[in-house]
């Protein structure tokens, strides 16, 4: 097991030091543009060619690859120029957010992802098997921003049922102070028992929460409806049938468990994929996570920035598909590892 | 899972296969026929439109911002364009660009995936590792890299989203010459001296096709959601050009009060993916059952 | 096409008559007439595609779960299996009629331990938690088997085990029929050997009829009592083995037989 887990984390640095390569090349396509952003529009030449040699923009491409890769290692991801500051406090203080924003939407994907999979795969090409699919593929092909929109619109503008800026009411700051702990809203408040913070903070989350979710509910609806029919028709299954069991224990017991271990592989997979995608919802719903960072450095064209956040997003990627291969390696007794 | 075969030849049984599949999938024959409608919107937009000139440079800031009506059945734009003349103008845009982004993803994953699947060795290492390299971000963070450093136009966003995608294809026709160089058959025809060229062409590329077919349909919808947020994010298109991203974009700031400006062009996005997810997802049923079409390189649902 | 009269007479336990199984309007079993008899092996001969596993799914009642429309007559020693609630036939699948079939390992569902289908199936049918227990222990020793083999998962038993796992489920469940549905087809010719042993220890020591179902004409001609021969759905010939192998009446029989490779023949000059 060991050997395999190395394999393939070798191979995860491998496309890392690739990933860098490759967002450190297209970033530095646009003539001037760290250095003219740092300096601002109006610097002369010559203080333009001063922030150049400040930045270290003169020297040959290559190297300035390598001295910014030691320096990753180090963890120096040099300084973002639209916060004036080190891009990996800026990243570090993003990411909370957007972790728990991804959480709770993966939680409402879920939540009603696997019971609709589940009714899906056993009405299969009956009505609520349709139904569902539809819904499934209706979810999926939503476009984030627009349903963003719409559920404020709805949801604000019309119903005042939910908020729409911010992880919670600022004016809370100054009433009922949060501790910041893991610098996620509602974990600070659940555990420090700041209750009227956690009522804000769960108010807020649900509308952004539900746009996030719902590519991966669509997937995760889909993923269980054809596990669960794959496995149904394999030997086995049809085995237990001529054992004498009864439709729905066959269904219930003795599909289900092989079933899970393809969900479970996808889910790492669906989490990093909703993270990096989350930028249209953070921007519309002024939610401070890493999406809303990044949308912020691609506008302001800051280098430093845009390769820090793909770099930290290509990390979190190649750590979802390595999470995957481990668990499906662990959870299926035919893998054999050595 | 039965091993009855049936008495029936096998010619037969695969277009009543199909017929069957066609009738009895109403969720097919409903993508089909969104599909169908959008091509034809597309193709058929000038003469549709009750105001095609508002598609173009056209503006009536006499009647900006008017609510939906009978002669404007979307409302009027923030310089008072026919909404519902510049959705269906829209239809244009998007598919084009799915076009265009698989046409060239196609036409260098199929060279480069058959040769680093044919060949093996080391030209395929490196070129899966070059792909593992772009696969290891989503599509729509990297094309958002390369759209924002390139000026800002519908060709920006093309190539942009192409960057991101053709490894797809590569991977894809890698995995297929893989397995099919792989067989028997391959090994004795090499063994014969049956040149390269004809191997491939024979019977690699065949094989490939259906598995072919069936990611090109599902990628379609991926790619006009992926367009479309580029757009809405100012990447894109730019005006006058009537793309419903930028539409959803420019109709942002008046949205408390005019919901018409964002809500129609994003419904359209919204159809045109669905349709088009359906009839791939349709397709995908009838080509290849068994495919293990990916979600990013994952197993995912039929 | 009748059953030729030379076995003495046999107490019948399950009596196929009529029996047609269709999927929509393709018919793939025309099935006039099939007899197993107490403690008999008959062989059920035919190429892939002659309906012969369509017949053993409807034995078992699981043709309807296939899609296909079953008409004519099952009888299980008098009772009527054709159109019985699925109640019934749950309690009839496993209890009285078992089934074995062509990938052992696969038969067995990867991520639980062999013998928690197993005992299972015996809890199921009304035995208590250490009867069921006791009961699978000893059917496994009957196939010659370490009972310690029930704690395994599937892919941690050879082929030949596997089959002989679901020979003793058969066993402990003390079922009146077996299935066997190409059982040895993917096993080498020496487990073939072991397991052919091991159906007639269960045919000879607690009477099991056995229907046996296989494309291999030689594996049948060592097996069966009775055979007959399936051709697109329908009994082309059936009798005592000797009889239809050694003198096929049908022309089908004719070339299947002529077919079959004769180990050692032809080969002394």
């Amino acid at each position: 097991m060991t050997r395999y887990v190395l394999r393939r984390l070798a191979q995860a640095v491998l496309v890392v030091v690739g990933v860098i390569v490759l967002t450190f090349v297209v970033a530095r396509i646009v003539p001037g543009a760290p250095a003219g952003s740092w300096a601002g529009p109006k610097a002369s030449q010559a203080e333009l060619d001063a922030v150049r040699e400040e930045l270290g923009l003169d020297a040959p491409l290559p190297e300035q690859i390598a001295a910014y890769f030691a320096g990753v290692v180090q963890g120096d991801w040099g300084i973002a120029v639209h916060t004036r500051r080190p891009v990996l406090e800026d990243l570090m203080d993003r990411a909370p957010a957007s972790i728990e924003l991804v959480v709770v939407a993966m939680l409402f994907a879920l939540t009603l992802g696997i019971p609709l999979g589940l009714l899906s795969a056993r009405w299969n090409r009956k009505l609520p098997d349709s139904v569902v699919r539809f819904g499934s593929v209706f979810a999926v092909s939503m476009p984030s921003f627009w349903l963003a929109l719409i559920l404020q619109l709805l949801f604000f503008q019309k119903l005042r049922w939910f908020p729409v800026a911010g992880q919670y009411d600022p004016n809370l700051d100054y009433t009922h102070p949060l501790m910041q702990y893991t610098h996620m809203p509602i974990v600070d408040a659940l555990i420090t028992g700041n209750w009227w913070v956690l009522r804000s903070a769960l108010w807020h989350i649900v509308l952004p929460a539900i746009v996030v979710a719902a590519y991966p509910f669509g997937v995760i609806t889909r993923m269980v409806r054809a596990s669960v029919l794959d496995t149904l028709g394999e030997d086995h299954v049809r085995m237990v049938r001529a054992l004498g069991f009864s439709e729905r224990s066959v269904f219930a017991k003795w599909a289900l468990k092989p079933a899970w271990n393809p969900l479970i592989a996808v889910l790492a997979l669906v989490f990093a994929y909703s993270l990096a995608n989350s930028f249209l919802v953070e921007s519309i719903f002024n939610w401070p996570g890493l999406g809303a960072y990044a949308a912020a450095s691609v506008a302001a064209l800051d280098t430093p920035a845009i390769v820090g956040v793909t770099l930290f997003i290509a990390i979190v990627y190649v750590i979802g598909n390595l999470v995957v291969d481990i668990a499906q390696a662990a959870l299926d007794p035919r893998i054999d590892l050595s | 899972m039965s091993t009855a075969e049936p008495v029936v030849e096998t010619g037969e049984r695969t277009r009543a296969r199909v017929v069957g599949v066609l009738l009895s999938n109403r969720l097919l024959l409903f993508g089909a026929l969104i599909a169908a409608l959008i091509v034809l919107v597309a193709i058929f937009a000038p003469w549709i439109a009750p105001y095609p000139e508002d598609a173009g440079s056209a503006t009536h800031p006499e009647i900006l911002l008017q609510p939906p009506s009978w002669e404007h059945p979307f409302g009027t734009d923030q310089v008072g364009r026919d909404v519902f003349s510049r959705v269906l103008y829209g239809a244009r845009v998007s598919p084009a660009i799915a076009f265009m982004v698989l046409a060239i993803s196609i036409l260098i994953g199929v060279p480069l995936g058959v040769a680093a699947g044919f060949f093996g060795g080391v030209g395929d290492d490196v070129i899966m590792r070059i792909t593992d390299v772009f696969l290891a971000l989503p599509a729509l963070l990297l094309a958002l890299v390369f759209a924002a450093v390139l000026p800002p136009s519908l060709w920006s966003t093309t190539l942009a989203i192409t960057i991101a995608w053709w490894p797809w294809y590569t991977r894809l026709l890698r995995g297929q010459a893989a397995s099919v160089t792989g067989r028997p058959f391959v090994e004795s025809a090499r063994a014969l001296g049956v040149p390269n060229r004809r191997i491939v062409f024979r019977h690699v590329l065949p094989n490939s096709l259906t598995p072919l077919i069936v990611q090109a349909s599902l990628d379609v919808g991926g790619i006009i959601l992926t367009a479309s947020a580029l757009s809405f994010l100012g990447l894109g298109a730019q005006d006058p050009t009537p793309d419903w991203g930028l539409m959803v974009a420019q109709g942002q700031a008046y949205f408390q009060t005019q919901w018409w400006l964002v809500t129609f062009p994003g419904l359209a996005i919204l159809i045109t993916a669905v349709g088009f997810n359906l009839l791939g997802d349709g397709l995908r049923e009838i080509l290849d059952p068994h495919a293990t079409s990916t979600f990013m390189g994952r197993k995912e649902a039929p | 096409m009748s059953e030729a009269a030379a076995t003495t007479a046999v107490e019948t336990r399950l009596a196929l008559r009529g029996l047609q199984i269709a999927f929509g309007s393709r018919r793939v079993v025309d099935l006039d007439e099939l007899d197993l008899g107490a403690g008999e092996i008959v062989g059920l001969a035919g190429e892939s595609g002659s309906g012969k596993s369509m017949t053993a799914m409807a034995i078992l009642g699981l043709a309807t779960h296939l899609g296909a429309t079953v008409g004519g007559s099952i009888r299980l020693e008098g009772e009527e299996l054709v159109g019985a609630p699925d109640r019934r036939l749950r309690e009839i699948r496993g209890r009285r009629i078992a089934a074995i079939f062509q990938s052992p390992v696969s038969a067995f569902n990867p991520v639980y331990r062999v013998g928690e289908g197993f005992i299972g199936a015996l809890r199921l049918h009304g035995a208590d938690a250490g009867e069921a227990k006791e009961r699978a222990e000893v059917a496994m020793r009957e196939v010659l088997l370490s009972p310690d083999l029930l704690r395994r998962y599937p892919h941690q038993l050879s082929g030949g085990q596997a089959q002989r796992v679901a020979i003793a489920q058969a066993l402990a469940l003390r079922a009146e029929v077996l299935l066997a549905d190409e059982p040895t087809s993917a096993l080498d010719v020496t487990v073939q050997a072991e397991i052919l042993e091991s159906l007639r220890r269960v045919r000879d020591e607690v009477g099991m009829s056995i229907l046996f179902i296989s494309h291999d004409l030689a594996v049948l001609a060592e097996l069966s009592d009775r055979l007959a021969v399936m051709q697109h759905g329908v009994v082309v010939e059936s009798g005592s083995t000797g009889q239809v192998l050694g003198d096929p009446r049908d022309d089908y029989t004719r070339e299947l037989v002529a077919a079959v490779p004769k180990v050692g023949e032809g080969l002394v000059a």
